[in-house]
Formats: structure tokens, C-alpha cells, sequence
């Protein structure tokens, strides 16, 4: 049996059973990672010792009787996240060789919670981008259809996930970065609600729109991810202290009279047909699993790509201001002033995208220019807030395409910075909203891409989410194909 | 022409918490480089800012004590700026949204009393220190005071003179020392002051172009660093120039200001809300509770000083200005009950000991009760006020209390009169000429007399006693 090809519960059932051990999965996964990361790409970091140390320990916990869900389970972490003692990268030169003396919050309670730790996966450079193209370190590669894009920024966990070289992995949703790459790989990716999970240790794009949040194979193994995941951290002021409910109960609940929002903002121009008749089709099992669907309107969702482009990069001009070269990180040799160490390490450590968002933001906190930008984006950020208020009077979900697109190829549009951005039309307005949402596989294009189907809730209704998600796992029979990779 | 100055001042004061303002690093002084630090104030990659309670408690009582509006929502900001010694590349801080605004105080100058503005109080974060090599060239970063709670106090231009400003600036100083929230430390920053200056012909509304001074460290250095920019900005002007905005950096050892680089201060901070912290709202309930908790102000203690103990407005307003001082009078009223005659030797002998030592009260040899016992000593005649004075410069230096000073010198006052009348024939005998001159009229030789006989008693002779008993002796023969 292909250990790796396991979802979380599958493999929790068979470490329960004593069938396997933890060990053999992880060994299993790195096998699968010997034989296909060549392909892929989807890794940054191994931690291939740490990791089989960790194997052995959950083994013996399980064995005194102390395994819960994620014990011994092989988990690949987005390397966005602080690992103590192993390499966090960001995707960027400027932090190559930077090792994190504490761990993230989420890496914590993984770790308590007695999972493996695999290794660091591919990402955009600060997760910045919509395809893995930005990484400093090489672009995974669809593992459906090697000359695409897997997506991005997490699209090292995408990837990843669908070709098997972990059993479950955490990513991070600034504008879309989860669910894009869940979309475009075939995958289950949910962003929680804003401040459902610590930040924590998680290397800051846009604080105020970041949100760790699970990657899975499919719906059970998100319940089980997030529930581990979530929950209030003293160590972050913006986390939200209110009780974590049972997700797992979520699964059986059916949607029979729940009211299934469809936005008519989404399913506007660009959108592409075969995305449209897939997302479509869901929303009709849905109707014919009793929900109660109806039209909603947001009427601001285009202005939210512009809103989130003043942001976004007004808050990572701030945020990336500490990679200066002076205490960690990348730090060019030849400087011969303070002024020069700045420039030429900045210069030398980012990327081109990132250099293109500090300078933008940069540009939009500038005296005699914030009123005209900032303030402006964050006025037409409260309109988009509103829109959701709105519509959650009308629904409980809301349900859309992910992307408008299937998976483009690489190369296609990394000089087109504009229309990757657009691309993320959909995606934007939930972060600026703070509300949750999540990408669920719901068939394929005519190429044989996946397509992803948006859900999006209110507020700390993540269950409401994997109701509906659930159902259409179920009805769908997407989740659990798998792409050949040969 | 005749100028008026405007001045107004920025004091950051060093808030007295146990614990940094967002992590849980220590504020100790003195420590290592880099010991008192963590991920969190050393702004390592992914770590965020939980703010410190009593910061904002402490806030609020300076904003109470100064007769502010506390702002029940208010708001961190971050500014941004590059430097080694701030490694998040930018400070947090407040902007748009101070925790107060709109306060006053008072201060009294040439005894006339004036309320001075306070534009806004706001919180934020110390930066660390550089160190530079002394030998090469290269620069240490020591992050020990990066995260340090600071209150940052705006007045208004409402200073008219560098004596105002000093005056002010005391005010301030005082206050902070008794809500117990700074120890005031100029010396070592945890109190320190920058001033924006410019001058007006007198009666002109518009302000002048103002220049920054920095690097005032010590009260004297604040007035003499305004004097000097008043006369250094009034001879541009009646020269018929323009004085230059810049920021200017005073000299203590040369007495005078130097321009900072200009590239040193062209920033555009980019403040925007610091998305790592939420708003601070603060509650009725809390701002009662720290209202009721707050100690007597030092305006306060000068009125009830003046009031009970009939103590002049100069002695007051000065034992008042300085908490210690003010607590070492109120220790020692409690062992000697004349509090004019305390505060006068306070004012006079103490003052000046101190001063001759460049010592603060809390140095100070001589306790509050060594003091009243002093006192005491020369109220009962035990010794001479004169005398009191030179036990007092001993009882500063070894620290000694009076009694065994008194004992170990053998300077208990001479009252008995028989001892006395003794020496007092012998000095008539010994001196016929000048009794002869006494007894014929010129009297002022008396303090001749009294002089012999202080050397005799070696100054002990009780002084009224004297003078009674030579007056007596010379008179009647
Ligand atoms: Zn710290």
C-alpha cells in the first residue's frame, strides 16, 4: 500500500490499529519525494533527520496511548512559518540562510500535537504572487500538467498535496494564496476567519490581512488541521478569544434549508466557461442536497482588487523594513556606508516583484499621498465589509469560482504583473473582509486542470463552510483523483 | 527691534514598568549588550506586539495629573524610518490617534503664575543605542533599552523665555517624579527634553522660521542651550537674515549649537496604523480607578505646605519641585514640628551642602531624623546655631548623627555661669586697655569681648548667655 497517497484520518486509522507506524509513513513520503520532487519542485527545505525523530517519537506516544488526529502524521509547512532551528526562507534570497530561534505558534501546536514536520515548501517571495513564479529558489510545477503553474504564493502545499509528497500541509491567504493553489492543484485549502488562527511567527506580508490556515487532501483532514490550528494566542494582539467548536461535527450536518448565496459580481466578464459550468454544477447539487439557493449582490467586489494594491504593499513597505541586513539575512559584503549596506543588501536580497510592492506602497504612505490612497483604500475596504454584512443577512454561504481561470503555463504571465493581479479578483474581497472561506476541488477543465469552488461564510462560520464543502465532496467524487506525474 | 521668543517643548519621558513595552524583556539599566532581549524586541522575522497594560495605566495618570482629555479609543502607529538601532525599521508610536490631548499646566515665573498647553501625551517604544568603535571603523548595536516604554509630552508654544522653559520643564520633572512613573534620570536619558525655538517681533501674530535643539541633558543645559539660540537667532535677524529650519545639536563642552546633517533629518516617517495591535479603548471604570489612585501633585502639597506651616511660596514651590526633597521635609517635620525653621535650614544649609557636593537629595548623609535631632539640639541650648552649622558639614560628610558629633568635638554649648564669669574676668584682666576704651564710651568693642571669649570656649559659649554676662562684668566695674 502507497502510505503517501493517504489522507490525515486514513493514515490516523491505520496508526491506530497498529497497522503502521509513524516511521514507515514518513518513510513512505520521503520515498515519494525521492521519486517525484524532481518534477515538482515543491519543496524548499528537507528536514529529513528532525523529521524521523519526530516519526519515532509519535510512535511511542501512540503507543502509551497519547495519539491523537495529527500524531505521527507527515505534515510539509509553507515556509513562511518560523521553525526553530530549521531554515525559514520566505522564498527569498535576503532570508536564504536565516534559522529561526523560536517556532511559530501554529508550528507549536502542530509539534505538541505530535506531528512530523517534512520539511519547508515552495512559496511566491513573501508570498507575493499569484503563481510560485517569484520564489528565489525555482518554481514548482503543476503536478497535473507540468508546464502550468501550480499557483501561488502557497504553491509549494498545493503541489505538494497533489502529488503526494506530504499527507497534509499548512499555507498562508493574504489575497487568495491558499485557495488559489488549492483551485489550481486540485486540493482542499481553507482561510479562516481573520484572527481565528495565531499569527504568530508567521513572517508578515500584509498584517492585516494574513491568515494561516490548512491545506488538505480533502474536507475531513482540513476539520482535523483546524482544529489544531485554531485558537487565541496571547502572543497575538489581532487573534480573537472565542471558543473553537467541534469542526469535525460540521461533516454530517447535510445542507438540507441552508441558504446558499450565489454573488452575481463573480460570475461577471473573464470568467471563463468551463470554470463557470463547473462551479455552476456544484451550486446545482447543492439545490438538489436541499440547500435554498440565491442571487446576492456585492456590488463593490471590483474595487476590491485596488483597495487591496494599496494595502497590502503599504503594510509590507513597513513589514519588510527590518530585512536591512544588519542582524540576519542576506547582508552584501561590499558596502561601504550605512546607506550603501541598505541599499545593496535590499537591492541584492529581494526579488523584483517584492522591490515592485515596497516601492508601491512605499509610494502610497507618502506625506501629501496617504489621503489620496490609503485612506481611501481602507474607505472602500469598509464599503467591501459592508457588502458581506449585507449579504449574510440573505445567506450563510456564498459560493463562487476561485479563479477565473484554470491554471495558466508558466512564463505566461510573469510579465504581466497587471493581469496577475486581476487574476486574484475573486479571492481579495474575503481578506479584506476578514471573512472565512475556502477552496473545494469541483472538476476539471477540458485540458484535465482542476477547478476549485469558492465558499465563503461570516465571520468565525467555518462550519457552515465544511457543511457545504462536505456535501459536495461527497456528491462531486472530485477529491481523491490524482494526477499521473509521469 | 525687540524680539519675542516662542518655544515649545518635547519631553520623553522613560516609563518606570518592570517589563519592556510589547514583550516581556526586562527594563533593567546597566545590563550586558543584548541581554534584555528577545525575539520580539529584537524584531526578529514573524514575531507581533502584545502591549504592556501598565504602559497605558501610566499614561493616563500623566495625562490626569496635566489636566488632559483622555482619548477613550486611541491608537498605535508605526513610523517608519531606517537605523541600526531600530530593527523593525520603524518605531511604534502614536499619530492620528493619541492616548491624550488638550491638557495644562502651571508654572510660576517672577511670581507670576501662567498655564502652559499640552498639545498631546502619546506612547511608544525606545530605540536601542549604537556604540562606535573608538578605534575602528565599525559600530555595535546594544538592543538592552530597544522596546523600553516612553510617553512622549507636546507642549504648545506657549513658553515665552528659556526661564519659562526651564520652569516648565521642572513642572514636568516633578510630576512625573510623584505619580512615580519615571525616575527622571537626565543623566542617563530616561528624562529628556527637545525644544522647537523661534522669535517674532514683538506683537507680530505669525510665528518665526523655528529651529530644533536636541541633546539637552540636564536642566542647566536646556536654558543654556535656548539662551543661546535666542541670541544666536536674534543677532540673524537684526542682521536682516533668515534663521535656517534645520535641527541643531548643543554642545555642552563648547556652550553652543551645531547643525545635524541635513540628510540625517529629511524623513518622511510614513505613519500609518500599526495593524499588529488593536485600538487601546479604555474604560470609564479604569480611568476612576486610576483617577482616586492618584498621589497629591506637587501644586497640591506647595498650597497645603503654605497653608499649614505659614511656609513663604519660594520655599514651598521649591521643597515641592522635588519629590524627595519634599518627602525628606515632611520626614523630618515628623521628629521636629517648626517647619518655617525646617524649611529655612533646608533652603539655606542643606541646599547648599548639596550643591557644593553635586549631590541629590536621596545621597544625602544626613537623614531626615539626623536633621530634626540637629534642630532640636540647638531649640534646648544643647548647642549653638553656629555650631549647629558646623555639625551639619560633619554630619554630611561621615554620615555621623548629631549627638556623637557633638560628644566626639566636644561642642555642647557652654551655659553654666559660673564657668563662664571665670573666663570672663580673666579676658578683663588680660586686656586693660581695651576695657579702659569700653568703659569710656566705645562700645562697639563688645564684639571684641565676645570674641575673646568664643576662642576661650572654643565657640561653645552660649551666645546670649555671653553677651548678657560681658555686658554685666564691663558695666559694673
Ligand atoms: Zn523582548
Amino acid at each position: 500500500m502507497d502510505l503517501h497517497t493517504l489522507t490525515i484520518h486514513q493514515l490516523h486509522e491505520r496508526l491506530d490499529r497498529g497497522e503502521v507506524t509513524s516511521v514507515e509513513a514518513t518513510e513512505a513520503v520521503f520515498g515519494r519525494i525521492d521519486q517525484v520532487e524532481g518534477k515538482v519542485g515543491a519543496y524548499i527545505t528537507l528536514n529529513r533527520t528532525e523529521a524521523m525523530v519526530q516519526a519515532e517519537a509519535a510512535d511511542q506516544r501512540r503507543a502509551a496511548g497519547d495519539g491523537g488526529a495529527l500524531c505521527g502524521i507527515p505534515l510539509g509547512l509553507k515556509d513562511i512559518v518560523c521553525t526553530k532551528g530549521l531554515k525559514t526562507t520566505c522564498g527569498s534570497k535576503i532570508l536564504e540562510s536565516f534559522v529561526p530561534p523560536y517556532d511559530a505558534t501554529v508550528v507549536k501546536k502542530l509539534k505538541d500535537a505530535g506531528a512530523v514536520i517534512i520539511g519547508k515548501l515552495s512559496m511566491d517571495e513573501f508570498a507575493m504572487g499569484s503563481s510560485n513564479e517569484t520564489c528565489a529558489f525555482g518554481t514548482p510545477k503543476n503536478p497535473w500538467d507540468l508546464a502550468h503553474i501550480c499557483g501561488g504564493s502557497s504553491g509549494g502545499s498545493a503541489a505538494a498535496l497533489a502529488a503526494d509528497e506530504c499527507i497534509a500541509a499548512i499555507g498562508s491567504d493574504t489575497g487568495g494564496s491558499i485557495r488559489q493553489p488549492a483551485s489550481h492543484c486540485g486540493v482542499v485549502g481553507m482561510k479562516p476567519t481573520y484572527g481565528r488562527v495565531s499569527r504568530y511567527g508567521l513572517l508578515a506580508y500584509a498584517s492585516s490581512l494574513d491568515q494561516l490556515g490548512p491545506m488538505t487532501k480533502d474536507v475531513r483532514d482540513c476539520t482535523l488541521m483546524l482544529q489544531t490550528m485554531s485558537g487565541y494566542d496571547p502572543r497575538d494582539s489581532t487573534s480573537v478569544n472565542c471558543p473553537v467548536p467541534d469542526y469535525s461535527a460540521a461533516l454530517t450536518q447535510g445542507v438540507k434549508g441552508l441558504k446558499v448565496g450565489v454573488p452575481k459580481e463573480y460570475f461577471g466578464e473573464g470568467l471563463d466557461s468551463e470554470v463557470e459550468q463547473a462551479v455552476r454544477s456544484g451550486i446545482r447539487l447543492l439545490e438538489e442536497a436541499g440547500a435554498e439557493i440565491c442571487q446576492v449582490s456585492l456590488p463593490h467586489t471590483d474595487y476590491g482588487v485596488a483597495a487591496y494594491y494599496i494595502i497590502a504593499p503599504a503594510e509590507a513597505s513597513s513589514n519588510l523594513a527590518r530585512y536591512d541586513g544588519v542582524r540576519f539575512g542576506y547582508r552584501h559584503q561590499e558596502a561601504e556606508s550605512l546607506l550603501d549596506l541598505y541599499c545593496k543588501s535590499r537591492s541584492g536580497g529581494f526579488g523584483s516583484e517584492v522591490k515592485r510592492r515596497i516601492m508601491i506602497g512605499t509610494y502610497a504612505l507618502s506625506s501629501g499621498y496617504y489621503d489620496a490612497y490609503y485612506k481611501k483604500a481602507l474607505q472602500v475596504r469598509t464599503l467591501i465589509v459592508q457588502d458581506f454584512l449585507e449579504a449574510f443577512k440573505q445567506c450563510d454561504v456564498l459560493v463562487s469560482p476561485v479563479s477565473p481561470f484554470p491554471a495558466w503555463r508558466i512564463g505566461e504571465k510573469i510579465d504581466d504583473p497587471l493581469s496577475m493581479y486581476l487574476s486574484d479578483v475573486l479571492t481579495i474581497p474575503s481578506n479584506l473582509a476578514g471573512v472565512p472561506c475556502m477552496s473545494v476541488p469541483c472538476g476539471f477543465s477540458g485540458a484535465g486542470l482542476p477547478i476549485g469552488l469558492q465558499i465563503q461564510a461570516a465571520h468565525f462560520a467555518e462550519e457552515k463552510i465544511l457543511q457545504v464543502a462536505a456535501v459536495l465532496e461527497n456528491e462531486l467524487g472530485v477529491v481523491g483523483k490524482k494526477p499521473s506525474l509521469v | 527691534m525687540e524680539f519675542e521668543t516662542v518655544i515649545g517643548l518635547e519631553i520623553h519621558a522613560q516609563l518606570k514598568t518592570n517589563t519592556k513595552i510589547f514583550c516581556g524583556c526586562s527594563t533593567e539599566f546597566g545590563k550586558p549588550p543584548n541581554t534584555n532581549t528577545c525575539p520580539v524586541c529584537l524584531g526578529m522575522p514573524g514575531v507581533l506586539p502584545v502591549l504592556n497594560r501598565t504602559v497605558v495605566e501610566y499614561a493616563i495618570r500623566m495625562g490626569l495629573a496635566t489636566n488632559c482629555e483622555i482619548n477613550r479609543t486611541n491608537q498605535f502607529a508605526r513610523k517608519n524610518y531606517f537605523y541600526p538601532d531600530l530593527p523593525k525599521g520603524y518605531q511604534i508610536s502614536q499619530f492620528e490617534l493619541p492616548i491624550c490631548e488638550h491638557g495644562w499646566v502651571e508654572i510660576t515665573v517672577d511670581d507670576t503664575i501662567k498655564r502652559i498647553g499640552l498639545t498631546r501625551i502619546h506612547m511608544e517604544e525606545d530605540a536601542g543605542k549604537l556604540i562606535h568603535d573608538d578605534h575602528e571603523p565599525v559600530s555595535y548595536v546594544d538592543l538592552n533599552r530597544t522596546g523600553t516604554p516612553l510617553i512622549e509630552i507636546v507642549s504648545e508654544p506657549d513658553l515665552r523665555s528659556p526661564e519659562e522653559a526651564a520652569a516648565y520643564l521642572r513642572k514636568l520633572h516633578a510630576i512625573v517624579r510623584y505619580l512615580d512613573i519615571c525616575d527622571g534620570n537626565m543623566q542617563e536619558g530616561s528624562f529628556r527634553c527637545d525644544a522647537n525655538i523661534s522669535l517674532r517681533p514683538k506683537g507680530q501674530e505669525a510665528f518665526g522660521t523655528r529651529t530644533e535643539l536636541k541633546n539637552m541633558n540636564s536642566f542647566r543645559n536646556v536654558q543654556k542651550a535656548l539662551e543661546y539660540e535666542v541670541r544666536r537667532q536674534r543677532d540673524i535677524l537684526l542682521d536682516g537674515g533668515k534663521v535656517v529650519q534645520q535641527t541643531l545639536l548643543w554642545d555642552p563642552d563648547t556652550n553652543r549649537t551645531n547643525a545635524m546633517r541635513s540628510k540625517e533629518e529629511a524623513h518622511d516617517y510614513r505613519y500609518f496604523p500599526d495593524p499588529d495591535l488593536v485600538p487601546i479603548v479604555i474604560s470609564e471604570e479604569w480611568i476612576n480607578e486610576i483617577t482616586v489612585s492618584l498621589p497629591e501633585l506637587p501644586h497640591q502639597r506647595k498650597s497645603r505646605l503654605i497653608e499649614t506651616l505659614g511656609l513663604s511660596e519660594d520655599d514651598a514651590g521649591i521643597i515641592t519641585g522635588d519629590r524627595e526633597l519634599a518627602d525628606y521635609f515632611e520626614t523630618a517635620l515628623v521628629r521636629y514640628d517648626n517647619g518655617k525653621k525646617l524649611a529655612n535650614w533646608i533652603m539655606t544649609e542643606l541646599l547648599r551642602e548639596l550643591k557644593e557636593r553635586d549631590q541629590e537629595i536621596s545621597q544625602c548623609q544626613v537623614t531626615p531624623d539626623g536633621l530634626a535631632e540637629l534642630l532640636t539640639m540647638v531649640d534646648k541650648g544643647t548647642i549653638s546655631g553656629k555650631i549647629a552649622k558646623t555639625v551639619f558639614q560633619e554630619m554630611m560628610v561621615s554620615g555621623k548623627d548629631a549627638g556623637t558629633v557633638v560628644k566626639e568635638k566636644n561642642l555642647v554649648q557652654m551655659s553654666d555661669e559660673g564657668d563662664l564669669l571665670k573666663m570672663i574676668d580673666e579676658i578683663i584682666s588680660a586686656n586693660p586697655d581695651q576695657v579702659t576704651e569700653y568703659r569710656g564710651g566705645k562700645t562697639k568693642l563688645m564684639g571684641f569681648f565676645v570674641g575673646q571669649l568664643m576662642q576661650k570656649t572654643k565657640g561653645r559659649a552660649n551666645p546670649q548667655l555671653a553677651n548678657q554676662l560681658l555686658a554685666k562684668a564691663l558695666d559694673n566695674k
